[in-house]
């Protein structure tokens, strides 16, 4: 180890070698629970107990075959998608807007449109029962997208905030001397530059509606219900092995978008050269 | 963009260039302004909107003033000292029975028993009891035979005082007060008087959360900022992974975990050190262990950030000074992650006082949170009064701490601390 040869004094020895203990000890109580619960999916008992009498996938198949779901997943992707699409077009667009936004007015601007990732979700939730109820919104598949896109967006311009911060406007005014039209310009020059933060930005906004479940319990009616949802009842109720395998479903999901983002991160520190 | 000085030989071309300079950007910011627009005007229709529509709600008293409009006009001259006249009496009786015609009786009683506990009944035997009109001047006789609570001051009091069109009665109620039949404002009678102990209760779980999650991050934000970058990227998986987990899993997996039969019970019994399960989950302990699971990638985070930017050279200089490593610690290197603790501890305590789903599957009755009882009088009673009065409690501290959290941030890195 190249850090506890470079401590001299055993006190040094002592701390670092703490730290280390504590973290293993935090690092097993962030990743244990998540562990645990996926061998249970493959259980062939239906008690959420160890040891497992056996393996096998019966819960898998309880989960294709129950149009609950089913359907709850369909909704969460139409939602997720849906959202994703719609704070994709007005965050990138604010986005572009405040970079080039001077005004003594701007961190009030930017604060507001952050703000729903602080509000409670109990409190927007019930704001938004309130008042898409009497024009019909709520029970329908457009209150939530409308709703899970204004939790989404603040992800969206935060993220592609980041990545027009570091574009070099030069690029754009280089191209603009040559002769391109400001949408050719975008479309050719600053957009594949800054895709990575796109993409970054739609990850985001897709895992924002993916797990939200507070708007849901209050706005969607039994046709709307999300896989949060449903989780949501069935631990309430009683928790089946068939909530396992939703729950191993939705990790995988959470995998792959942290991996898709790592990647893209990566990639930006290649291209950056760092 | 400095100008270069103006002499009289070059004025008269400089200053079309200039103010052509300046309706260009003038220009530009326009163009700033309309990308910025559409979500502004999104999230006026849906996050501020409805924000607004809920604090307004939480003032807003008209249920009273519709279904009673009579009567609410015969009390406005009302002293208040004695009973009212004759002429408010036989306002109510032709209020009521209206109201019985067009079956409204039920909102006012429902907004009055808030007020003035059995009001429901007083209201509703009254308007099964009112036979026909009664003959001029004997309106005040025929109600106080039929129920001799309008013989008292205070029914007439609720009355008036729910008489809107704003009143101050929901917010008074989140806190636990209470007018008396004078207008004086104290505290509710005991019996009635829960939520100043729910925002006490939700207080101290986001405390108790804040403070755990510090303890636990602190060490390992220090261990990834302090190992060479390929080795802490590759640890940092186990902060991103739960980070990114969704919020139901990791809840349900702790209550796999807790439950009587559970893991954790079940390793306990197998080594021999409990005989009993434990009741680990559906109290206060399983909300903390929980919420602490969730938040915590929150505050190491924010820690990481900030110990990330301390440079190695001040604790080797504080060394070659001969400070012995706790006063080095203590005087150099725990200051400079003060912004970063105070960060991460207000990112986690705001998100904590709005908690609601963790609580309300993991914890039992006297674990629920602020939100819980938000929620409940949204969608179970409906008293949309007293939900929204809560919620402006609990969004105005939210508000408070978020300002602070704002200028603590300043300067740093505009990412409003999250996922990032």
């Amino acid at each position: 180890m190249s850090d506890l040869s470079s401590l001299r004094t055993p006190s040094q020895r002592i701390a670092w070698s703490t730290t280390i203990i504590v973290s293993t000890l935090v690092f097993i109580f962030l990743i244990a629970p998540i562990l645990a619960i996926m061998p249970l999916s493959f259980s062939s008992g239906s008690y959420l107990t160890y040891p497992l009498p056996g393996l096998s996938l019966r819960w898998y198949d309880d989960f294709i075959n129950s149009p609950r779901w089913m359907n709850a997943l369909k909704n969460s992707l139409i939602i997720g998608v849906a959202s994703t699409a719609l704070s994709m077009v007005l965050g990138t667009l604010a986005a572009l807007g405040l970079a080039q936004w001077k005004s003594r007015f701007k961190p009030l601007v930017l604060a507001f449109v952050l703000s729903p990732v602080v509000v409670p979700g109990v409190i927007t939730a019930v704001g938004l029962y309130f008042f898409f109820a009497p024009i019909g919104l709520t029970g329908s598949y457009l209150g939530l997208v409308l709703a899970h896109t204004a939790l989404a967006t603040p992800f969206v311009v935060i993220t592609v905030g980041a990545t027009l911060q570091s574009f070099d406007t030069n690029l754009a005014r280089a191209a603009a001397s040559l002769g391109a039209s400001p949408l050719y310009a975008f479309r050719r020059v600053i957009l594949p530059l800054i895709l990575p933060g796109l993409a970054s930005g739609a990850l985001f906004a897709f895992a924002t509606s993916f797990d939200e479940v507070v708007i849901v319990l209050f706005m969607a009616g039994p046709e709307q219900r999300t896989l949060p949802r449903e989780m949501f009842s069935g631990i309430r109720e009683n928790i089946s092995p068939t909530i396992t395998a939703a729950a191993v479903i939705l990790t995988t999901v959470s995998v792959i978008l942290l991996a898709t983002l790592e990647a893209l991160r990566r990639r930006n520190e290649r291209l950056k050269g760092g | 963009m400095t100008a270069p000085s103006a002499t009289s030989a070059n004025a008269s071309i400089e200053m079309p260039l200039k103010r052509q300079l300046k309706r260009v950007e003038r220009a530009r910011q326009f163009k700033a302004l309309g990308l910025i627009l559409p979500l502004l005007v999104f999230l006026l229709f849906t996050f501020a909107g409805p924000i607004a529509g809920m604090l307004w709600r939480s003032v807003e008293d008209r249920d009273v003033r519709q279904v009673l409009p009579h009567t609410i006009a015969a009390l406005a001259g009302w002293d208040g000292k004695n009973l009212p006249d004759e002429e408010a009496f036989a306002a109510l009786v032709s209020d009521i029975q209206a109201a019985r015609a067009a079956g409204t009786l039920a909102v006012a009683a429902k907004r009055l028993n808030y007020a003035l506990n059995g009001f429901r009944t007083i209201l509703t035997s009254t308007g099964r009891n009112l036979k026909g009109a009664p003959e001029r001047g004997t309106a005040k006789e025929t109600l106080t035979r039929i129920n001799p609570a309008w013989r008292e001051r205070a029914t007439w009091t609720a009355i008036r005082d729910a008489g809107g069109p704003v009143t101050s009665f929901y917010l008074l109620a989140a806190l636990d007060l209470v007018r008396n039949a004078d207008g004086a404002i104290v505290s509710a009678p005991p019996d009635q008087a829960i939520y100043r102990n729910v925002f006490a209760r939700t207080f101290l779980i986001s405390l108790s959360v804040t403070v755990l999650c510090l303890i636990l991050g602190f060490p390992v934000a220090y261990l990834l900022a302090t190992l060479p970058p390929a080795r802490s990227n590759l640890l940092m998986i186990f902060v991103l992974l739960p980070f990114w987990t969704s919020l139901l899993v990791r809840t349900c997996a702790w209550i796999v975990l807790l439950q009587s039969k559970g893991v954790v019970n079940d390793s306990l019994h197998w080594l021999g050190i409990i005989d009993e399960p434990l009741r680990l989950i559906y109290n206060r302990f399983g909300v903390c262990v929980a919420m602490t699971h969730v938040l915590l990638p929150f505050m190491i985070l924010p820690l990481y950030s900030s110990m990330k930017a301390i440079s190695p050279a001040y604790m080797r200089a504080a060394a070659s000074l001969g400070a012995p490593p706790v006063t080095a610690f203590l005087r150099i290197y725990l200051p400079q992650t003060l912004p970063g603790i105070g960060a991460g501890s207000l990112l986690v305590f705001i998100l904590a006082l709005g908690y609601y789903i963790t609580p309300a599957l993991v914890g039992g009755a006297a674990d629920q949170m602020i939100s819980y009882f938000i929620a409940l009088y949204t969608t179970e009673t409906a008293n949309w009064g007293l939900a929204s009065a809560l919620g402006a409690v609990l969004l105005l501290a939210t508000v408070l701490l978020a300002l602070v959290y704002g200028k603590l941030v300043q300067g740093q890195q505009v990412t409003g601390g999250m996922k990032n």
